[in-house]
């Protein structure tokens, strides 16, 4: 039995230590949020926080995590009103979607270490994220202006910006 | 022609469309006390199963694609797959401009596999140009049963009233009625002739045209949107399957007590050997069944499988390329010609030949294929993340030897699909293990599974040779192209090039030369072989392109001014005209002719917009290319630095004419992940095969785009009232040879055989 905080609720998982947390999250806890997209921490589909940073889930045996804080996707404000969230929302990011939970964890956690970084500092930190879509200069504007905090509140839903042309 | 092949892989042909009788018609489309359901006048008849499996749509019985509920709920169905595209915001976006509802009231519903809806393969770049003028009729049909309705309240001519924002207004009274309080008596009136319908003018459009949110976003970002590999029943079973490494060979030996003895595995399952050809069929393999996707893959290591022999496990696909060059430089069989290639060849002053060669690619989605799969008193329902659902439904039911009647298919979110997801092999295994264990099965795909057990677009060697005059005018054209065809996975026969694969980008060669040869030659298949993004316009666009910036630098002009004197004046093309049966995508030329002006515009509008004609600095230069695939006309420009041996891309633009768009946003996010996925291959993209098995395994040696090698990208739209064409597909195929010219322009050095990083460090 493990115990660790999901979510900033305590939680016990009763399974093979070995197992990455990846699957107990999916298969045991139901939480879909949370993708699998390579297994061996190449592509960050999978990608949650643990005590703060972000981990690739489905490399992390269960027996490392216990005691730790994780947060997921699930953690995230289900109205999406955190400014990445809301960021992506006005960028109309996502193409598919799949790897947008990694990506947006990825990204969470970039602004919580350093809320002002310049494309280095975003390419170095997305790097481990892979978009096949390829969403990246969306994902790359979406962070900045969540950085700067603009616009966060009352985002229209019913038209999108002219995202991805130059102004 | 991508129809053409799943045609071939059906037992029986996606049925065309057909319109119905009146009295067909209300009984498909059903009257409920909750409110009124319009129903496709396209649709054959529906199927019994259909009307009792409506759940999906709330309390209705089942219909085509809108339904008005009383608490003035406007459901849309979308037929088509969502993989990343927009379709789920885009048809219902046509539908709800013509019907006249405010986007706040409409409520998306997937449509289950159905052969009423037309055809669902979601591929070929066209579900909005084979389904836009259907969509605007079904919402133009609402809309004027919800005036009709209307009127009659208010005992006026219906030409006396309108829809708006999902009420009717009386223009006289200015009384308003809900679309709400209209959807029972909506119900009772008879709906009207399809030439009565009167169609919005486009200054009056509300949604086509404009950039709308995609409806799956707010999900998205919580983490709440369901792919294939997220679908849980209750009582579920994991399985995960080892499968032959080398295509046709069988299991002949494996340690099933090994695989038990792992923790949480539960049964283990040889599969039903693989019938050839291979179609979709699940390839040969053993089934670890577990109650959790990790103990299944646990086990399956434990299963110590041996493999028997195979015609193919002797394939090399570097020895096979080398063959495919050698074979290439020698004259091939004819498929389009005009005057005397070879003759005037003799004659020219200057003979410019090159070959240009595309390795093996895979698709590799970011979510690996999964379905979902219960199997209860002879019937069988499966959710997958499926871009064929019908034909999932057919092979189901071939599978497992009951009626298509008693197979539901439910479409999930794709996790990307880029074509690998038309096939319907992961379903089949699904409903085989659901089958067989009664219970509910998914079916997980590892990333190794997806690389390994691909769908491959084909290794290819192009030749092309020109002869040009003492004042560089090119009088002479020899084009040849080899690669194993996508048939053979169909018919385990085919070692050439078809029709259909030529009409991707080769045998429409729209340059005007009087003396012109265009040949192929034979290519075995030793592995399997599928539709990648745009398909063979990938090698033939990559070659083509390449092959103009050679000539340009030959005769010494910009390759802006070679594409235009290779293009000639503005004209329509007709590749019949010189014996070659093009298939233009399912489309007559009269609709969707090939026609050169547009093709110059768009190269014109990206070279200007991008100031892709400007001086660069030192080691930076820009190159271009131009392509129509999909009916659309793409064009790139693209920017590059190369120095210590490093290529680094800094800027894309792109300009496309796709005709009408409906989602601009949409089609710039495409154009944008097209710039990638063809940077993506183009620097790095290569499956290799030793002894008849692929090489890679994952992204760590089949590696695909990041971040910090994504370029600024621009969009340009070129405005057109044309009838739409495709857009998921065309941006690819001139995004290699853009790069590859911008290398040469920017040091010198031609790259004929891709990946780029075979050369550079990229």
């Amino acid at each position: 039995m493990i115990s660790f905080t999901l979510n900033d609720k305590p939680i016990k998982v009763d399974a093979d230590p070995k197992m990455p947390l990846l699957w107990a999250l999916r298969d045991l806890l139901d939480m879909t949020g949370t993708k699998y997209g390579c297994g061996i921490a190449q592509c960050g589909a999978c990608t949650v926080h643990m005590d703060g940073t972000p981990i690739r889930s489905c490399v992390m045996p269960l027996a490392t995590i216990a005691g730790k804080n994780i947060t997921t996707i699930e953690g995230l404000p289900s109205d999406a009103s955190h400014p990445i969230q809301q960021a992506w929302l006005e960028h109309n990011v996502p193409q598919c979607g799949y790897c947008q939970s990694g990506q947006i964890m990825s990204a969470v956690a970039l602004l919580e270490s350093n809320p002002n970084p310049d494309d280095a500092a975003i390419d170095d930190a997305m790097q481990g994220n892979i978009c096949r879509c390829g969403t990246y200069p969306r994902i790359k504007a979406a962070i900045k202006d969540a950085a700067k905090n603009v616009s966060t509140t009352n985002v229209d839903f019913s038209l999108a910006k002219n995202a991805g042309e130059k102004a | 022609m991508i129809e053409l092949f799943q045609q071939a892989a059906d037992n029986a042909s996606i049925k065309q469309t057909k319109s119905v009788s009146r009295r067909d018609f209300l009984k498909l489309t059903g009257m409920t006390t909750s409110g009124f359901v319009l129903g496709s006048m396209l649709s054959v008849s529906l199927p019994a199963w259909a009307h009792g499996n409506a759940s999906h749509v709330g309390n209705n019985t089942l219909n085509l694609f809108v339904t008005i509920e009383t608490n003035g709920r406007v459901n849309i169905v979308c037929h088509r797959s969502e993989m990343g595209q927009g379709i789920r915001t885009s048809i219902p976006q046509i539908v709800a401009d013509e019907l006249c509802v405010a986007w706040k009231d409409v409520h998306v519903v997937q449509g289950l596999a159905n052969e009423a809806y037309g055809s669902q393969n979601t591929d070929g770049s066209r579900s909005i140009r084979n389904f836009y003028a259907k969509m605007r009729e079904m919402g133009a049909t609402a809309r004027t049963i919800l005036e009709q309705a209307a009127a009659e309240q208010w005992a006026v001519p219906i030409a006396d009233v309108y829809a708006d924002d999902s009420f009717v207004i009386n223009k006289n009274t200015k009384q308003k009625i809900s679309f709400a309080a209209l959807a029972e008596p909506a119900s009772k009136i008879k709906p009207p002739a399809p030439d009565s319908l009167i169609y919005k003018s486009k200054k009056d459009f509300k949604y086509i045209g404009k950039p709308i949110q995609i409806i799956d976003l707010p999900d998205m970002v919580t983490g709440n949107a369901i792919f294939g590999q997220d679908v849980t029943l209750e009582g579920m079973l994991y399985a995960s399957i080892e499968r032959n490494p080398v295509v046709g060979s069988k299991v002949e030996s494996f340690d099933k007590a090994a695989a038990m003895k792992t923790g949480g595995v539960v049964d283990v399952y040889k599969m039903p050997e693989q019938p050839t050809p291979v179609v979709f069929n699940p390839a040969n393999g053993v089934a670890v069944i577990a109650t959790n996707t990790w103990a299944a893959s646990q086990g399956r290591k434990a299963l110590n499988i041996k493999w028997g022999d195979s015609p193919h496990k002797d394939h090399d696909s570097a020895e096979y390329l080398a063959q495919l060059n050698q074979r290439i430089v020698g004259k091939g069989k004819t498929i389009r010609q005009g005057g005397d290639a070879y003759a005037a060849m003799q004659q020219s002053q200057k003979k410019i030949v090159a070959t240009y060669t595309v390795p093996y690619l895979v698709h590799a989605p970011m979510e690996p294929p999964a379905a979902t799969a219960v199997f209860k008193d002879g019937k069988c329902e499966v959710w997958a993340c499926t871009q064929t659902p019908q034909n999932t439904q057919q092979n189901v039911a071939a599978a497992l030897g009951i009626a298509k009647e008693n197979v539901t298919v439910n479409v999930t979110l794709l996790g990307g699909a880029f074509g690998r997801k038309s096939k319907a092999d992961f379903s089949i295994e699904a409903a085989l293990l659901a089958k067989y264990t009664g219970k509910p099965v998914k079916v997980i795909w590892s990333r190794e599974d997806d690389i390994r057990q691909g769908y491959y677009h084909s290794i290819s060697s192009q030749y092309f040779e020109a002869g040009l005059t003492a004042d560089n005018m090119v009088n002479a054209w020899i084009q040849r192209t080899a690669f194993p065809s996508i048939s053979w996975t169909f018919d385990g026969a085919t070692d050439e090039p078809s029709d259909g694969e030529l009409s991707l980008g080769f045998g429409d060669m729209p340059f005007n030369v009087d003396n012109l040869s265009c040949e192929t030659h034979k290519a075995p298949a030793h592995i399997r072989i599928g539709w990648v993004r745009s398909v063979c316009n990938i090698q033939h666009a990559f070659a083509q392109g390449s092959f103009v910036d050679e000539l340009a630098h030959a005769a010494r002009v910009p390759t802006q001014k070679m594409w235009h004197q290779l293009l000639g004046d503005d004209r329509l093309v007709n590749p019949k005209d010189q014996g070659f049966e093009y298939g233009n995508y399912g489309e007559t030329l009269e609709r969707f002719p090939i026609d050169t002006k547009r093709l110059k515009n768009v190269l014109d509008d990206v070279v200007t917009k991008s100031g892709a004609d400007k001086p660069t600095a030192n080691g930076e230069a820009w190159g271009i290319s131009a392509h129509r695939s999909f009916v659309s006309y793409v064009a790139v420009a693209t920017k590059v630095r190369v120095k210590d041996n490093k290529v680094t891309v800094l800027e894309m633009h792109s300009s496309i004419d796709a005709g009408t768009v409906v989602n601009p946003d949409r089609v710039r996010s495409q154009q944008e992940g097209s710039m990638i996925f063809g940077l993506s291959l183009a620097m790095m993209g290569e499956i290799t095969v030793k002894e008849g098995a692929v090489e890679q395994s994952n992204y760590n040696d089949y590696q695909v785009l990041r971040m910090s090698q994504s370029p600024l990208i621009t969009t340009y739209i070129v405005e057109s009232d044309a009838i739409p064409g495709g857009v998921g597909e065309p941006g690819t195929p001139p995004v290699a040879p853009s790069l590859t010219n911008a290398i040469f322009h920017a040091c010198g050095k031609r790259i004929r055989d891709l990946p780029v990083n075979k050369h550079f460090t990229v």
